[in-house]
């Protein structure tokens, strides 16, 4: 297809990390099915060293969407709490090589969607991040600020 | 790889015997068929032979049909024409929600220079009701536009009833019968429709050629100015090679009307069953009785268009989707939401429309590839009917 380019093919058609994790450490769910959207994301953590050990997804929604995701859930397996925090969409737009511009909300939605598991798993253990500090799981807007907005805030 | 075409209603290939007609006004009866010598005149009575062939299929007088580059230029030629020509008496139109893009945005068009434009809601079948119609018309509507079958869903509209209505009040009536032509039976007498707009390659013809239907005494103003080309109604220099394809596709469609017919309306019936018959929890959009004859419109539940047709494109198989995900803006289909279909399904709606050259063993291999592809895709997806939706 070519509105996609090979990598994000390759996680369409290939994806990684596809499923739920029973009894996970955290859950989050972003998006719904009227946006054309909807992700959920599960994860495992290895409470003592605050390493997420595992990551599975489940997506409904377009190419860009599943690939998003299965990026995402990649991305963050080995990673501290903190440094899961750190990523932002437009790290999972670069890693995928690019999205075409319609389709930058779906990284956004992956994005919010593992921060949600993130401040699950946080509210479940009592834990507090800095890169937690304002995020709203139910905040149903379809777009996370942008990297200028954080810095001017 | 196999390569399967179910998108006859985005296009068509254009057939053999049309190539073979049209290939000598490229390069030898290459005239201008407004020049008087031989060379010219041998054009011109091509473009003649084309307009008698598209006439007959329609039932009209050859003088009745004019030539157009396409089948949004009749449409837009429609609706600045009548509303120019009649400003005198009003300055209202009435179309429907269903509508294609070229008749929505001229209609858009129109409301930003003052004209009043009311779109006719449908039923849940995609119908538009004579009733409705008559509500809507004023002392001023010039214009009423409703399109001959859609192109979504490909419910057939009541036109003789609907132009009837108009007409009782002394009111133009115009359909866009784009998906129409070829596909069901038209007879602008019959129908009483005093405009008609058609276009070429969805009939296997080449693009580029469209044509209007303009009723004798029907007031409408030209639209593209200039030289004394079709009978000085629209100007430009006839596309000679396209307009001459036209007319041969349009002498194949007539000729095979009802074979077409017959042929594609069994295959489109064998698809659905099929569908149904391997996979669960879809639902088939608009309605089973008066149809376009290779149209299914098909709602995957828990899944997305997008995903599917692109999974569909890897297995060399071409269909449309009414997702909002596949448009360049986001919006979901119009015409679905039109019929009252949650957005949600909308989103997992694809178009599949077989055509003359679509074999029973192409539809096999979709439903194969269509049963892995949407079994794959709800594994992966986040909702489902546990999960509600």
């Amino acid at each position: 297809m070519a509105m996609y380019n090979d990598k994000v093919m390759d996680y369409f058609l290939h994806p990684h990390n596809v499923g739920e994790i029973e009894n996970p450490d955290g859950i989050g769910v972003y998006g719904s099915p009227v946006c054309g959207d909807m992700m959920q994301i599960t994860i495992s953590v290895d409470k003592e060293k605050d390493v997420i050990t595992d990551a599975k997804f489940k997506t409904f929604g377009c190419g860009s969407a599943i690939a998003s995701s299965s990026m995402a859930t990649d991305m963050i397996i080995g990673k501290t709490i903190d440094e899961a925090l750190d990523i932002s969409n437009k790290q999972i737009v670069d890693e995928l090589g690019g999205l075409p511009a319609i389709k930058i909300h779906c990284s956004v939605l992956a994005d919010h969607a593992i921060k949600s598991a993130i401040y699950d798993y946080a509210q479940k253990n009592g834990k507090t991040y800095k890169g937690l500090e304002g995020f709203d799981p139910d905040d149903d807007k379809d777009e996370a600020p942008d990297e200028d907005e954080k810095t001017q805030i | 790889m196999r390569q399967v075409y179910l998108d006859y209603s985005a296009t068509t290939p254009v057939k053999k015997e049309v190539v073979d007609e049209m290939l000598p006004y490229f390069s030898e009866k290459f005239g201008n068929p407004s020049s008087l010598y031989d060379l010219g005149q041998e054009a011109a009575a091509g473009v003649a032979k084309a307009r008698g062939r598209v006439a007959h299929l329609i039932g009209a007088d050859p003088a009745e049909v004019f030539f157009t580059s396409c089948g949004s230029e009749a449409d837009n030629w429609t609706f600045f024409g009548v509303t120019d020509a009649q400003s005198a008496k009003g300055k209202h139109v009435i179309t429907s929600e269903i509508e294609h893009h070229a008749i929505l945005h001229s209609g858009e068009y129109l409301a930003k220079r003052g004209v009043d434009v009311t779109y006719l809601p449908v039923d849940h079948e995609g119908r538009v009701h004579p009733e409705d119609l008559e509500k809507a018309i004023r002392p001023d509507t010039v214009l009423v536009s409703i399109m001959l079958v859609n192109n979504e869903v490909g419910t057939v509209q009541p036109i003789k009833e609907l132009a009837a209505v108009a007409h009782k009040h002394g009111i133009t009536f115009h359909s866009d019968a784009v998906q129409g032509l070829g596909n069901v039976p038209i007879d602008v007498n019959d129908m009483g429709v005093d405009l008609m707009s058609f276009s070429s390659h969805k009939i296997y013809g080449p693009k580029g050629v469209g044509a209007l239907y303009i009723r004798k005494g029907t007031k409408i103003s030209n639209y593209l100015h200039g030289g004394a080309q079709e009978s000085s109604r629209r100007a430009g220099t006839e596309n000679t090679a396209g307009i001459v394809g036209f007319g041969k596709a349009a002498e194949l469609a007539e000729q095979n009307l009802d074979d077409h017919i017959k042929k594609v309306s069994g295959l489109r019936d064998y698809f659905i069953e099929q569908v149904k018959k391997n996979i669960p929890d879809v639902i088939v959009n608009g309605t089973m009785e008066g149809r376009h004859p290779g149209n299914a419109n098909i709602t995957f539940k828990y899944i997305e268009g997008e995903s599917i047709l692109i999974l569909l494109n890897e297995k060399g198989i071409s269909i449309s989707t009414g997702s909002a995900c596949s448009s360049k803006s986001l919006a979901p289909s119009h015409v679905l939401t039109a019929l009252g279909i949650p957005v949600e399904l909308i989103h997992g709606s694809i178009r599949f429309t077989v055509g003359d050259f679509t074999t029973k063993e192409d539809l096999d291999y979709t439903i194969e590839c269509l049963t892995e592809i949407v079994k794959h895709l709800r594994e992966i997806s986040s909702v489902n009917e546990k999960k509600g939706w």
